[in-house]
């Protein structure tokens, strides 16, 4: 890419598609309206030609990007004094809806409303906008932003206000405002709109004009004026946007005491059937980890609690999804008696958790603990004769993975690869985590003689395990299939 | 000037050039020294239509990011905020403006809008008492910027969200704006094809925009024959699925962002001996993607698979190159081979760099992970169990996996089944809401209203016939030499881009019953043009077809598009235009919400 200038020409020359001259250029833009400006601008292309040179090796500063400078650079502007903001934010308390300095001039709705002198007509709303005697199909293009100035003062607000005072031409309004499919505009006469009608008028004609309500809705999630915007949705009757609409506030609250109390506030609103379920646990959920972080923390500064001294916490519970706490309660909790909120067995009940969830993440963070017997003890059922039988609702080869991420001793691992019911499947999990014993048993019950001297060449020589398979191999009991 | 924008065959660099100039007209408005205080996302795009150089032939000294309270001490005479229209940014340069009020000499401010000034804004201003310190408040219509010869793009991250969701239309206003600029350039675009709510809208605003300006005629030459307009929600499927080919696949996993990539640096570490390999770099290697790197150009669209081949072809005949050297006997001869050598250095340097890329990708793919989910995308996208719960998606929930990567498969499963069983709905949507907390809800239901996840209605599945019509996917795909645009996605057609392949031929009325089934009306628009500005076209021209994807476009379905550009019976050529270049997992996370 760092080509020199004589490659460059070479390159230019050679290439089979059409370079880029100058003369096209011209051509094309003659076409448009300042054609002569073109033509003297074009003498900057050929000037600043180089700057492509410099992509990769300079930043916006033009600097290089990472350099010291850029970095301190970019980083002054932090400087500023909690103070300055304090008082920056009094001063904005006082002059918003109040003083207001005077403006040199207005960006103001009397732009679009002067339009209305000439009724009917849409361009006139466009005139207004831009003011050209000429139009063009860009205006923006190459045009001195200078001649649309800014949008004449000669009627204030007021003004047009008083002219507007039948609430039919205010909604007329909106509605040219809504055909000329400007955002910018539509909110514009929202805004007007919002301060001029009462709630209700503007709710009621709102429900007729969709595209209008769907930019108030927008425009009210924008300011944050939550107040009026679950009035919207109470008076639209739109029951789950506003359960929603209200509920996501809470994402905003920090403090716990106060997020659990609104979430309070959350339960019985319209959601769906299922959802509803779901905010009564989420305020649940949140209820008893505020009851177990205060328990937990102090338990924690006491110093007296093993597990706690034994592996200190890493974060606070506080917020954690369901299944986090779960694995929080397995991890710190697991023989608490089920009457206690931190015990994972209330948990499983209080929330409904199915088994599969249940005894996976048990599983997880007894492993982890490396308390092998409760492992054991998760899947041990016995029948009514009183027999043992072991049992997974999750499958053993998901068992055994978990154990081996937590790097479980080859015995324990050998233990439930060989409840794996599937062959295959037991052969290639014995086989990735090296349970030596239980592939060459497999193999042997399998009669599959190549597998095993195939299995042979991967073991270590002179160990136990190769004398194990030369002593199978060498069985005359074995009537081989290969 | 950016070479590379003019290779295609529209040269987007006249588009390039008129932005630029309106840039520098702004800038010499504010007469004298000047520091600019960047809105930062603005930044890349920006960086794409200027460099620093041409800014400080503007007399522009300093340029900072905008943060709160003030701003560092800069002796300049003008201070130049550039910003979207967002009322919390609003709240940042009055802070800024107050601060400076208050120390050192006066300034003068004035405000850039990219790309459009906003009422909302300046009253925001207004009542923070702000408003009046601007001289210059003005609007920079940064639309459409040109990514490549062939790529336009709005950069627009949250275009999907607010027309799908919120059906707030400022965005395809802009589109709208931006494609009037294309054709003040380009010329009338004669005809024009549209699928979908969105693209009814936009052809509605530029056919009355039109009317608005009926002052002047359009006097250039038409450079495009046809727009297509599609709406993102009329293939919704396209993006969930892992795209396949090599810029899919950087995307994917390293995120491309205004054409720039960050990759991790150990593979890019130089070799040089007696370093005894310490001084690691550890920052990221940033690496500009576009068609002006010859070797990019050439791999870029090409499945992955078919990649390493021409990695290793290209490094063989590089070798040949520098081994001439030997050859060269006469002094002419060497002197020919040495100015030969910037050359042969750069296209080995970009040849290391792209087998270190491929290398980085190689280990992704090659990993048992990425096999499972590539194997579950094809089978509901073959259409096999699509209706019920999916064992891969329940272990990745109780591995807990990312979230998007969770939900994007998900939503896969449901857009290929139009909806899923309430029951399995009701199953995937607690597992989430268990394993990574209840907020997301809210996500759920934003997903839902966007048709991505939601319950089947209706009864009826309709992805089969859809499949089967528009042969979305292929058994027998060729991944090395492909014959048919499923290479992208390895056996999975885009739908989008067949519905621009069938339109061009043989047409749209072959796929009636199709049309009906997705969302949307379909529609035809002309506009007319003089006589003198009809074409004639020549025996075997192709025609121009702009597409322009309402809501974002895949880096697959651009390669795609490219290849039925470069078919030698295809008879069209495509520029594609977007409001954003996204992928499953960028898209997923517009939707998803967050605290305000």
């Amino acid at each position: 890419m760092n080509r020199t200038k004589g490659d460059e020409e070479e390159y230019w020359n050679s290439s089979k598609f059409k370079a880029f001259t100058f003369d096209d250029e011209d051509d094309e833009l003659s076409q448009l309206k300042e054609s002569k400006r073109a033509v003297n601008s074009l003498r900057d292309f050929v000037d600043d030609d180089d700057d492509d040179d410099d992509l990769e090796r300079v930043s916006w500063s033009g600097e290089p990007v990472g350099s010291i400078s850029w970095s301190i650079k970019e980083t002054a502007s932090n400087s500023g004094s909690n103070h300055e903001r304090e008082q920056l934010k009094n001063r904005n308390n006082f002059s918003s809806y109040t003083q207001l300095p005077k403006p040199a001039s207005t960006y103001s709705l009397s732009s679009i409303f002067r339009g209305r002198t000439r009724p009917g007509s849409f361009q006139s709303l466009s005139d207004a906008l831009s003011d050209t005697p000429a139009k063009s199909y860009a205006p923006e293009l190459g045009r001195p932003k200078g001649e649309y100035r800014d949008y004449s003062n000669d009627w204030s607000p007021s003004d047009t206000v008083r002219r507007l005072r039948k609430g039919k031409d205010k909604l007329q309004l909106l509605e040219e405002a809504v055909s000329m499919h400007d955002g910018n505009v539509i909110t514009a006469v929202l805004i007007f709109l919002k301060r001029t009608l009462s709630k209700e008028i503007l709710f009621r004609e709102l429900e007729v004009r969709q595209v209008a309500l769907r930019h108030l809705i927008h425009f009210l999630k924008e300011i944050g004026d939550q107040k009026l915007l679950l009035d919207l949705f109470r008076f639209l009757d739109r029951t789950e946007e506003l359960a929603l609409t209200h509920y996501r506030e809470h994402l905003n609250i920090q403090d716990p005491e106060k997020r659990k109390e609104f979430l309070k506030t959350c339960i019985g609103l319209p959601f769906s059937a299922e959802d509803s379920a779901h905010i009564q646990d989420h305020y649940t959920l949140l209820e008893r980890q505020i009851i177990i972080e205060a328990n937990d923390r102090h338990l924690e500064s006491a110093g007296q609690t093993e597990i706690f001294r034994k592996h200190p916490r890493k974060a606070s519970i506080l917020n954690m999804p369901l299944v986090t706490t779960l694995f929080y309660s397995c991890f710190y909790h697991y023989t608490e008696a089920e009457g206690t909120f931190s015990s994972p067995v209330n948990l499983k009940k209080t929330f409904k958790i199915p088994e599969k969830q249940y005894v996976l993440t048990a599983l997880a963070a007894r492993a982890k603990l490396r308390a092998w017997h409760d492992v054991d003890a998760l899947f041990t059922t016995k029948n009514w004769l009183g027999y043992t039988k072991k049992r997974a609702p999750i499958g053993f080869h998901r068992v055994v993975e978990i154990l081996h991420k937590n790097s479980a001793p080859v015995q324990i691992l050998q233990e439930y690869v060989n409840l794996v019911e599937d062959v295959d499947t037991k052969l290639n999990l014995a086989t990735k985590f090296r349970c030596h014993d239980v592939v060459i048993d497999t193999c042997r019950d399998l009669k599959d003689r190549q597998q095993l001297l195939a299995y042979r060449s991967k073991v270590d020589k002179g160990s136990a395990e190769e004398e194990k398979i030369d002593a199978v191999l060498s069985s005359s009991q074995i009537r081989w299939k290969n | 000037m950016a070479a590379h924008l003019s290779y295609g065959r529209v040269n987007l660099n006249v588009l390039r050039e008129a932005v630029r100039r309106e840039l520098r007209e702004f800038l010499d408005k504010c007469a004298g020294s000047k520091a600019i205080v960047w809105d930062e996302y603005l930044t890349g795009p920006f960086g794409l239509i200027a460099q620093y150089s041409l800014l400080k032939e503007h007399e522009v000294e300093k340029m900072f990011t905008l943060k709160g309270s003030r701003l560092p001490a800069a002796d300049v005479k003008n201070i130049i905020f550039v910003a979207r229209p967002r009322l919390e940014l609003m709240d940042i340069i009055a802070e800024n403006v107050l601060s400076e009020d208050r120390r050192g000499p006066a300034r003068d401010f004035h405000i850039l809008f990219v790309p459009r000034r906003s009422l909302l804004c300046e009253q925001r201003l207004k009542d923070l008492g702000v408003l009046g310190s601007f001289i210059h408040r003005e609007e920079y219509s940064l639309d459409l910027i040109p990514f490549d010869g062939d790529l336009l793009s709005m950069e627009s991250e949250g275009a999907f969200k607010e027309c799908y969701l919120e059906s707030d239309q400022t965005s395809l206003y802009h589109a709208a704006k931006g494609l009037m600029t294309l054709q003040a350039l380009y010329g009338t675009i004669p005809q024009i094809f549209g699928k979908g709510e969105c693209a009814r809208q936009v052809a509605n605003m530029m056919i009355r925009m039109k009317r608005e300006f009926t002052g002047s005629q359009n006097s250039i030459f038409p450079v495009f024959d046809n727009l297509l307009l599609l709406d993102r929600n009329v293939d919704l499927l396209t993006p969930l699925a892992t795209q396949l080919t090599y810029e899919g696949l950087i995307d994917e996993i390293y995120g491309i962002q205004n054409s720039y990539v960050k990759l991790p640096p150990e593979k890019f570490a130089p070799k040089k001996q007696g370093d005894g390999g310490k001084d690691l770099p550890t920052e990221a290697k940033k690496l500009q993607l576009n068609s002006a790197e010859e070797l990019y150009a050439e791999i870029r669209d090409k499945n992955f698979n078919a990649v390493g081949s021409v990695l290793s072809k290209k490094a063989k005949v590089i070798s040949a190159a520098f081994e001439e050297r030997h050859n060269a006997k006469t002094v002419g001869e060497i002197k020919q081979f040495v100015s030969q050598l910037p050359h042969m250095q750069a296209a080995r340097g970009s040849l290391a760099n792209h087998t270190s890329i491929a290398e980085l990708i190689k280990d992704v793919t090659t990993s048992e992970d990425f096999f499972d989910k590539l194997t579950v995308e094809q089978e509901f996208m073959s259409g096999i169990d699509t209706d019920k719960v999916n064992s891969y998606i329940e272990d990745c929930i109780a591995q807990k996996h990312p979230l998007i990567k969770v939900l994007r498969i998900v939503c896969l499963q449901s857009v290929c089944n139009s909806g899923l069983k309430q029951k399995v709905l009701d199953y995937y949507k607690r597992e989430i809401l268990q394993t990574y907390g209840y907020e997301h809800i809210l996500t759920l239901y934003n997903l839902e209203k966007a048709g991505l996840l939601k319950p089947q209605t209706g009864g009826r599945n309709t992805y089969p016939t859809v499949r089967k019509t528009l042969r979305l996917w292929m058994d027998d795909v060729n991944e090395q030499n492909p014959t048919d645009i499923s290479y992208v996605y390895s056996g999975y057609a885009p739908l989008s881009v067949r519905l621009a392949q069938l339109l061009s031929r043989p047409g749209w009325r072959s796929i009636e019953e199709v049309l009906r089934i997705l969302p949307g009306p379909h529609f035809e628009e002309r506009q007319p043009l003089p006589t003198g500005l009809q074409k004639k076209r020549q025996p075997g021209e192709n025609r121009v077809t702009l597409i322009f994807f309402l809501g974002g476009v895949t880096f697959a379905e651009i390669a795609a598009l490219r290849f039925l550009s470069q078919l030698e019976d295809g008879g069209t050529e495509y520029v594609i235009a977007t409001t954003k270049l996204i992928n499953g997992a960028s898209w997923i996370e517009s939707l998803m919400e967050k605290p305000f």
